[in-house]
Formats: C-alpha cells, structure tokens, sequence
C-alpha cells in the first residue's frame, strides 16, 4: 500500500515537472517578446511593442512566411493524396513484403535531416534540377508523407469495409460509395495529420538548409540566421506569432475531432 | 458447367471469385507513394551510400579507413551517441509516469496534460531551441529556479553545456516519448492488474510482469522515435551549443555548408544514417518481439 502510494505521488510529480517544464520555453517566449529590454532579462521590466513593430518592418520575413506556408500547404496536399492511395494498398491489397511497404514509407521520420537533405541535393544537381522552389517541393513531400501515411493507415485498419459495400447495395455507384463512406470516416485522419504535416513542413530546417538559395528562405532558415546576425528580442516576436497560431490552429483542430486524436501521435 | 459456353462461365468466374482475387489490383495503389520516396528518398540515399565507397571509378574503402582511423571521428561519434542515449534515458524515465498520469487523468485535467504536450509538440524547435537559450542563461529562469530549491549555492554555467544541451533537448522530444506510451497505456485493461492483485502478486511483481510488458509496444516506439531525432538533432545544438560541441550532424553541416570537404561529409553521413537505420530495424524487430499476440 505504501509503495502504491509513493508511486503515484512520483507519478504526479514527474507529471507537474514535465507540464512545467514543457510549457516554460513558450512561455518564456511570450514574456520576453511583450519586454522593452533587449537583453531577454526577466520579468520584462516594462512593457512594449517595439519587437512587433520591428517584425513587421523587417522585409526579408514575408517572403520568407509565404514561402514556406506554400510549401507547406503544397506539400501535405501531395502527401494527402499519395499517403491516402498508399494506406487504402495497404490496408486492402495482400501482397508480399507489406509489413516493409509500410517500415519504409514512415523510414523517412527517423532518418537524419541533413543527410536527407544533402543527398537529396546531390542528387537533383545530378539530374540538373536547380530551381529551389522545385527542390524544397521535392524535399518536403518526403518530410510530410509518412505522417500522412502513419496516421490514415491507423484510421483505415480501424475501418469496416464492409461499409462500402452496403452503400453499394443500397445504389451507390462504386466511387460515390467510397466517397460517401470513405470520406467522413477518414476526415479526422486527414486532419490530424495534415495538420502534423503542415506543421513539420513549416518547421524543418536541416533539409531545407541544402534545397534553399539567396532568394528562396524558408521561415525556420530565415530565423536562424537572424538569429546568429543579430540576436534581439524581434526573433521572440516571430517566435511569438508562430506560438499563437499554432495555439489558434490547435483550438480549430480540437473544435473538429477532439484533442484526444490529436494526442494519437 | 463443362457444358457451359466459355464467356459464361468466364462470367461466371467474375462474380463468384473470391473478393481477394477482385481487389488485387489495388496494391497498385501504393504505387505512387511507393515510387516517390524510392525516387526522392531511397536513390539519393543509395547515391550517397555508392560515392562513400567509389573513389575515381573505383571501389574503395579508404574514406573511411581515413575517417575511422582519426581519433576526432571517434571523438565525435562518441559525443553523438552518448548524448543521444543520456537524453532518451531522461526522456523514458520522465515520459514513463507522465503517460500514465495522462491515462489516469480524466475530464478537464487529461484535456489540460493533452493540451500542454501537443501545444509544445506542433511549435517548431528554431522557436523552442531559442527559448531554451534565454531560459538556460545564468541569470535565466533554470538556475534562478536551482538556486531557489537549493540545489546549487550560486548560479551555474548551462548555456553552451554538454548539460544545457540535454535539458533543452530532452524538453524538446518529451512529447514524442509520452505520447506513444500513452496510446498503448489507455488500452490496458486496469481488471487485468486487479486480477493479478487476487492472484497475490505484489504491486512490484505486478509491474514488472503485466504492466511493464503491455507498454513495451510504446516503450520501443518512443525510444526509438527519441533516439532517432537526437543522434541526428542539429538546429538545438547549432544554438544551445555552438560550434563547441562536435556532433555528426555539426561535422556534416559544416563540411557541406562552410568547408565544402565533401569526403569527410559523406562518409559522416554514412555513419548517421547507418545508425538510424540500426535504430529503425532494431525497433521493428523488437515491436515484433513485443507483438500482444505473444
């Protein structure tokens, strides 16, 4: 009785220390970008603006946001699409060597960064592909396709076949019926990792750092190397609008399929 | 049937074969995402591979007997390793309770321990790796909070620390160890402890024989998931660390980005890549090994 209850006084606090922790740097984030000071001390002596305003006059940064929204957006699409095709194969066809269909099509999230990176660019200067935007395409589908893949594979083994073929009897053509049933069943995985995806793509930099060029700067690239130039509070900012629309997105996700399959990582 | 014309009973045959014959063709489907990583992932990394070894159109193993034959890669690849196992260590140790917190919690609060693990998991790591750097200062909240617990009588270095590196990572890859034990956690059955508890185990002996072998399907995933990302981390050490700490992925970036020595890169990047293929393999047959069925 007594080591049950050590146990799950340990159990808690571990708990409280890994929330605190984990939520400390946002927090610190916040503080320090809100603060007059162009030291990061805290508490922020006084209050101020001037970090934003600075951010919002700093003219490499939009580029640089749209750029990698696009690529982002553009790249879980195609994984959408590639993963859900992929899954569906999986999940309803028998052939051999499945189990390392599926090992290799998540392979890329354990596989080092830069190593990708650097041999995806050897390669594309080897068959003569040197537009960055094209590369940093290439690049991301291959950082958000095995979330795509993990997820509704997930979602599709839960999945009662049998579904479709009811709406079939019931006179739906083929596709509709697929599409009727399939779809809604599906969504939440769509969404999750979709939103996983997007997020990793928006996010990467040791893959990005060898696709981009002068004029092609992903965001995470862009803040790096402000940060190492001049490191002042407006990269708190940035760091700061990037928190809160992740916090909005999440509280968006959470409204369609719940925080719990989100947590179905 | 032996009478029956041809196109009958090939008729026949298509609707009243098995619905497994009917459905081959889409294994074709897989085609496409299958095709593309080998494309853009699979054959750059085999090209990689392949220039690591071919020296002027010849087979050769010198790179890496230059390479390994340097105590620095050595060095280096001890650095990586060791960092990497000390922060899935941290990783295990405080993930383990916090997946179970989670699966006990219920209502508002598992939706506020949800909240504060998936909020932290979508921000980027530049944003959280530069958080670390102000939070990691010697006039920063960490030692300001170390030296309040009484843990140290004066402040202590941690920016640019081999031990600054490993709290700010471990911060950052928590997430990635709680979440996957915590999807095998909400699954197990709490009667099968009781039963245990009216069969006289004891709560250790409980443990260890029902508990801790249900969750090693999440257990092997987060650690691998962990040690994965950290032997191969390069954005939290480029800013917790600097240059200081020589790392693979440090070593790789720099002789691709800034020195442009393409050998030692390569052969560097072989080494890492050797590793997480090691790690994805080692996870695979283990999770089999784990398989509830057994």
């Amino acid at each position: 009785m007594m080591l049950e209850r050590a146990a799950v006084v340990a159990m808690w606090t571990v708990t409280a220390a890994v929330v605190l922790t984990l939520l400390a740097p946002l927090a610190v984030t916040l503080a320090v970008s809100v603060s007059a000071s162009s030291v990061f001390n805290l508490p922020p002596p006084a209050l101020s603006s001037r970090w934003y305003e600075r951010m919002l006059r700093l003219r490499e940064l939009w580029p640089a946001v749209r750029l990698s929204v696009g690529i982002a957006a553009v790249s879980t699409v195609i994984s959408l699409g590639l993963g859900t095709l992929c899954a569906i194969a999986v999940t309803r066809g028998t052939f051999p060597g499945k189990t390392a269909l599926v090992t290799f099509m998540v392979s890329p999230l354990m596989m080092p960064g830069l190593v990708v990176g650097v041999a995806l660019l050897q390669f594309l200067r080897e068959i003569g592909l040197r537009d960055a935007y094209l590369s940093l395409l290439i690049g991301h589908v291959v950082i958000t396709l095995p979330y795509v893949t993990r997820t509704v594979l997930a979602s599709l083994s839960l999945f009662d076949f049998t579904l479709v073929e009811a709406a079939r009897t019931l006179g739906c053509s083929h596709p509709r019926a697929l599409v009727k049933v399939m779809v809604p069943v599906l969504a939440p995985a769509f969404l999750t990792s979709g939103l996983f995806a997007f997020l990793a793509s928006m996010d990467n930099y040791p893959i990005s750092i060898f696709l981009v060029d002068a004029r092609h700067k992903t965001l995470p690239i862009l803040m790096l190397q402000y940060l190492e130039e001049n490191p002042d509070p407006t990269i708190a900012a940035i760091s700061s609008g990037l928190v809160l629309m992740t916090i909005v997105v999440l509280l968006i996700a959470d409204r369609l399929v719940g925080l719990r399959r989100l947590a179905d990582f | 049937m032996s009478t029956a014309p041809a196109s009958l009973s090939a008729r026949a045959d298509l609707v009243l074969a098995p619905p497994r014959r009917r459905l081959q063709p889409v294994a074709l489907l897989a085609l496409p995402g299958a095709g593309y990583l080998a494309l853009a992932f699979a054959a750059p990394l085999a090209l990689l591979l392949m220039a690591s070894v071919i020296s002027e159109g010849r087979p050769t193993l010198a790179g890496y007997r230059t390479f390994l034959a340097d105590s620095f890669s050595w060095t280096v690849m001890a650095n990586t390793i060791r960092s990497a196992g000390l922060i899935t260590l941290i990783c295990l140790v405080a993930g383990y309770p916090a997946a179970f917190a989670l699966a006990r919690a219920a209502g508002l609060l598992q939706a506020a321990l949800l909240a504060a693990l998936v909020l932290p998991l979508s921000v980027g790591v530049v944003v959280k790796a530069f958080a670390w750097t102000i939070l990691l200062r010697s006039d920063g909240v960490v030692n300001r909070a170390l030296v309040g617990l009484g843990a140290v009588d004066a402040p202590v270095r941690l920016l640019f620390t081999e031990s600054g590196l490993v709290l700010g990572a471990v911060n950052v890859f928590l997430p990635f160890m709680v979440l996957p034990i915590f999807s095998v956690v909400k699954l197990i059955d709490p009667r099968l402890l009781d039963a245990a508890a009216t069969l006289g185990s004891s709560p250790l002996h409980r443990f260890f024989r029902v508990t801790l072998p249900l969750t090693m399907p999440g257990v092997i995933a987060g650690v691998a998931f962990v040690f994965s990302m950290s032997v191969s981390m390069y954005v939290i050490p480029t800013l917790l660390m600097g240059d200081r700490f020589k790392t693979l992925s440090v070593l790789i970036a720099r002789s691709f980005l800034f020195m442009r020595d393409r050998s030692v890169g390569s052969t560097a990047s072989v080494m890492l890549l050797l590793i997480a293929v090691a790690v994805v393999v080692a996870s695979a047959l283990l999770t089999r090994r784990w398989q509830p069925s057994r």
